[in-house]
């Protein structure tokens, strides 16, 4: 099936999908994106539902910094892009591209957990600890799991460059890539509903 | 050792039933003993304390560890024969599901043994009473890391059947032409999807709250117990259509075969199974009636759960009518499905008058909800799991059980649960708490309470005939017949019992629903082969989906632990579970960058027969 077209001039377009592991894996992890969908919607309706819940902790408003926040964001919005630009690489299949665009995400992704760190550490120095107020716990363990997730992902990622590098890019090592990149993506558009709900709001209300 | 690595989805699901008969009969254990105390007035059989910890332990255990591995034991076993494939989609992760299921169990019941004690706040484990402020000790701390990770292998079982069942079927197998069993086990995957992601979170914020002094469910500070409720019934009621829907599909399977016809309606059953999916998670709330959400909140509720009765009388009617003109045969399994069929009729019913709110006020916390949901899960899904057992065995073990001492199996055990919870109907309505240890004399409950007491023995005795029947037939030769009940109709029945490691020699042809009924009408032999006979690529074994669950099993005993061993010096706890997951998250780093190439099966090895079960 797989065993002739392993050479790189001979890859298929798409050549995560050219078998049926490949297939297989990427329609499986659309669906454990799903899954993942409930745990933050879960995630995100403890939050609303004790986010008013600060006791003598310090109020989103008075704690919030959105410059701070809106750099990360840019930050991890630009590194969905590069991961983009990864993929259409894989799709080109050029590897030495593909491998600096998925580099250029894992930094980008470090920037971000970086700045996220500072942001707990600048909080708890605020008198927001995590067992301050239902709202600090129930915002620590939303946004630690986004970034658990981040932190995950740049993991992953980096071992994939690993492989990339060690095996180059074939029916096996392409749907690793593909399927990473939706998770990148998945972690950003979640972000993307924090940003909203927790900071946005936070700073409204 | 062959076992520990195996990843072969036939020897998986005969793992899934040795561990799920297992904690069977722990649970079934802990109900004999429950029904033990109850039997006269003020026993003392056993303690206030011993008693919450047996409700809590019986309902987590039969729920988690029982009856939905049992359901994962068929659907692996069966499902990729009935679709015509040769494997799951993802053979590796099916290992690794089963075995964060099997640790994650281990860690629940070792429990038992510790000083503090099993789990004691009632299966829903309803907070604050689940909270560090009145669980102390451990028992609530082994609930919530024991059931994450078993958890976490439901979650990736049911990813992976979705996937073998949408990218896996056979040429001409369309969706419209999939067995009944095959569509309720991917309606299940499905709910499974959904609803245990939710379960997650739930655990992991009481897990903070009792481990890291987290705030999530404690109104003192600022927490909110009923989100509790909430975010477990948003799991919990789909959880139990996640338990139905493959007895369902067991059903329609079995009473199809030993009525020698078609299934009656296949396309409504097909998307009366859809709905009943769809609509289980619309109903979650009609579990908090009495909480105080207020007459809309509840009306709403309510009729969004009667509404569940119409798709569920499709199926009922529909089994009906294939038994109607049908030459029925009352096999073992067939008696366990057609007795299926008044049973949960009559759990469905007091499913509806618990639904109406109003009503609900007054059965609410009695035994008439104890008898309601045991006529459903009892009733309807062991029963279910029972049958399926009987009509597949030969297929799965290459031995047909014993028919006759079926039979009595079945007798012994259907009179002793009707014997154990139609009485509980009546104790409900006369005003009998449900959880409580005891209970006064002279308040009507008596004799009623020994009748149960009494069926309850008779069901551990049904059980005990099955266990023996499943030895006695251990010792018999493996000499089932390829379509051992003659009747088969569909693609399991096409190849030897038990099947080959590889299932198909060729991959068959799909022409119709039925498929291999339809050959038979047809007057062919077999199936037509889709591909021509090659050389089979499968995967190898691997021992990394053991030391992956070894290491979470180790992450939440150190978890638990992580304020009290302070022997080498502080939080040691911590640094236990920092290297279980060392473990895992190693394991998981072996097992991307080492390819598995697997290995092939050449055409002139397919000749042999079938795996060694």
């Amino acid at each position: 099936m797989s065993t002739h077209s392993h050479a790189e001039g001979h890859l298929p377009h798409e050549p995560e999908k050219a078998t049926l592991e490949g297939r297989n894996k990427v329609l499986g992890f659309w669906l454990f994106l799903g899954g993942e969908t409930v745990l933050f919607g879960t995630l995100f309706s403890a939050f609303l539902a004790l986010r008013h819940q600060v006791l003598d902790g310090p109020q989103p408003n008075e704690l919030f910094k959105l410059s701070l926040v809106a750099a990360a964001t840019a930050i991890l919005l630009t590194s969905s892009l590069t991961s983009v630009f990864a993929i259409q690489a894989l799709h080109n299949h050029n590897v030495k591209a593909l491998i600096n665009w998925l580099i250029v995400t894992v930094v980008l992704g470090l920037g971000f957990l970086g700045l996220e760190i500072y942001e707990f550490y600048h909080y708890v120095h605020e008198g927001h600890g995590f067992t301050t107020s239902a709202f600090s716990s129930s915002f620590y363990t939303l946004v630690g799991f986004h970034g658990a997730h981040v932190a995950f992902g740049i993991f992953w990622i980096s071992s994939i460059i690993g492989q990339l590098m060690k095996k180059g890019l074939t029916v096996v090592t392409a749907p690793k890539v593909y399927v990473a990149g939706m998770y990148w993506h998945f972690i950003d558009v979640v972000w993307v509903f924090i940003f909203t709900v927790v900071y946005l709001m936070g700073k409204v209300v | 050792m062959d076992w520990l690595t195996t990843v072969d989805h036939k020897k998986i699901g005969i793992l899934y039933l040795i561990a799920g008969g297992f904690f069977f009969l722990v649970g079934g254990l802990e109900a004999l003993l429950i029904r033990i105390q109850l039997w006269k007035p003020l026993n003392d059989f056993v303690s206030a304390d011993t008693y919450n910890e047996l409700i809590t332990m019986h309902g987590t255990t039969m729920i988690f560890l029982a009856a939905m591995p049992m359901l994962f034991a068929l659907m692996n076993a069966v499902v990729p024969l009935q679709i015509g494939a040769r494997d799951v989609a993802f053979p590796f992760v099916n290992a690794l599901g089963f075995w964060t299921f099997f640790f994650g169990a281990v860690l629940l019941n070792v429990s038992w043994f510790t000083s503090t004690g099993a789990p004691a706040a009632g299966w829903t484990a309803y907070a604050p009473l689940s909270g560090p402020a009145f669980s102390t000790g451990h028992g609530m701390d082994y609930y919530v890391l024991g059931l994450q990770i078993a958890g976490i292998g439901t979650l990736i079982g049911g990813i992976n059947f979705l996937v073998t069942i949408i990218n896996m079927r056979a040429p001409g197998m369309t969706f419209m032409r999939m067995p009944m069993f095959t569509w309720a086990s991917f309606i299940t995957s499905a709910l499974i999807l959904f609803a245990f992601p939710a379960l997650a979170v739930g655990l992991a914020a009481l897990m903070f709250d009792r481990v890291f002094d987290a705030n999530f469910f404690d109104p003192n500070n600022g927490g909110n117990a009923v989100l509790w409720e909430h975010i477990f019934w948003i799991f919990g009621h789909p959880e139990v259509y996640i338990l139905i829907l493959p007895a369902f599909g067991v059903i329609s399977e079995v009473i199809s075969t030993f009525s020698r016809k078609r299934l009656f309606g296949y396309s409504s059953m097909v998307f009366a199974t859809i709905l009943i999916g769809f609509l289980g998670f619309m109903v979650w709330a009609h579990h908090m009636f009495t909480t105080g959400l207020g007459p809309v909140a509840n009306a709403l509720f309510s009729i969004a759960t009667m509404l569940i009765a119409v798709p569920t009388g499709i199926k009922i009617f529909n089994w009906i009518f294939t038994m109607w003109g049908g030459s029925i045969k009352f096999t073992s399994a067939n008696l366990y499905a057609v007795g299926f069929i008044p049973t949960f009729v009559m759990g469905g019913v007091t499913g509806v008058m618990l639904a109406a709110a109003p009503a609900d006020f007054q059965y609410h916390d009695t035994y008439f909800v104890v008898a309601h949901f045991h006529y459903v899960i009892v009733g309807g899904l062991i029963l279910g799991i029972f049958s399926g057992l009987h009509y597949w065995w030969p297929k799965m073990f290459g031995r047909v059980l014993n028919e006759t001492l079926g039979k009595w199996t079945f007798w012994m055990f259907y009179i002793g649960f009707h014997l154990t919870f139609f009485i509980q109907h009546f104790l409900g309505l006369l005003g009998m708490p449900r959880r409580i240890w005891t209970y006064l004399d002279g308040l009507g409950f008596n004799e009623m309470n020994l009748i149960s007491t009494i069926g309850a023995i008779m069901m551990g005795i049904g059980t005990i005939m099955f266990f023996l029947n499943v030895v006695i037939t251990n010792a018999k030769p493996q000499n089932a017949a390829d379509d051992p009940w003659e009747d088969g109709r569909t693609l399991e029945w096409t190849i030897p019992s038990p099947p080959p490691e590889y299932n198909f020699k060729q991959t068959p042809l799909v022409r119709g629903y039925d498929a291999y009924w339809k050959e038979k009408m047809d007057g062919h032999k077999g199936m037509t082969p889709a591909e021509p006979i090659g050389s089979i690529h499968m995967p190898s074994p691997s021992i990394l989906p053991f030391t992956m669950s070894l290491g979470l099993f180790i992450t939440g005993f150190g978890l638990m632990y992580s304020r009290d061993w302070t022997f080498i010096t502080e939080h040691i706890g911590f640094y236990v579970a920092g290297l279980g997951l060392l473990i895992t998250f190693g394991s998981m780093f072996l097992r991307s960058v080492y390819d598995d190439h697997g290995f092939h099966i050449e055409p002139e090895e397919l000749e042999d027969k079938g795996v060694k079960a």
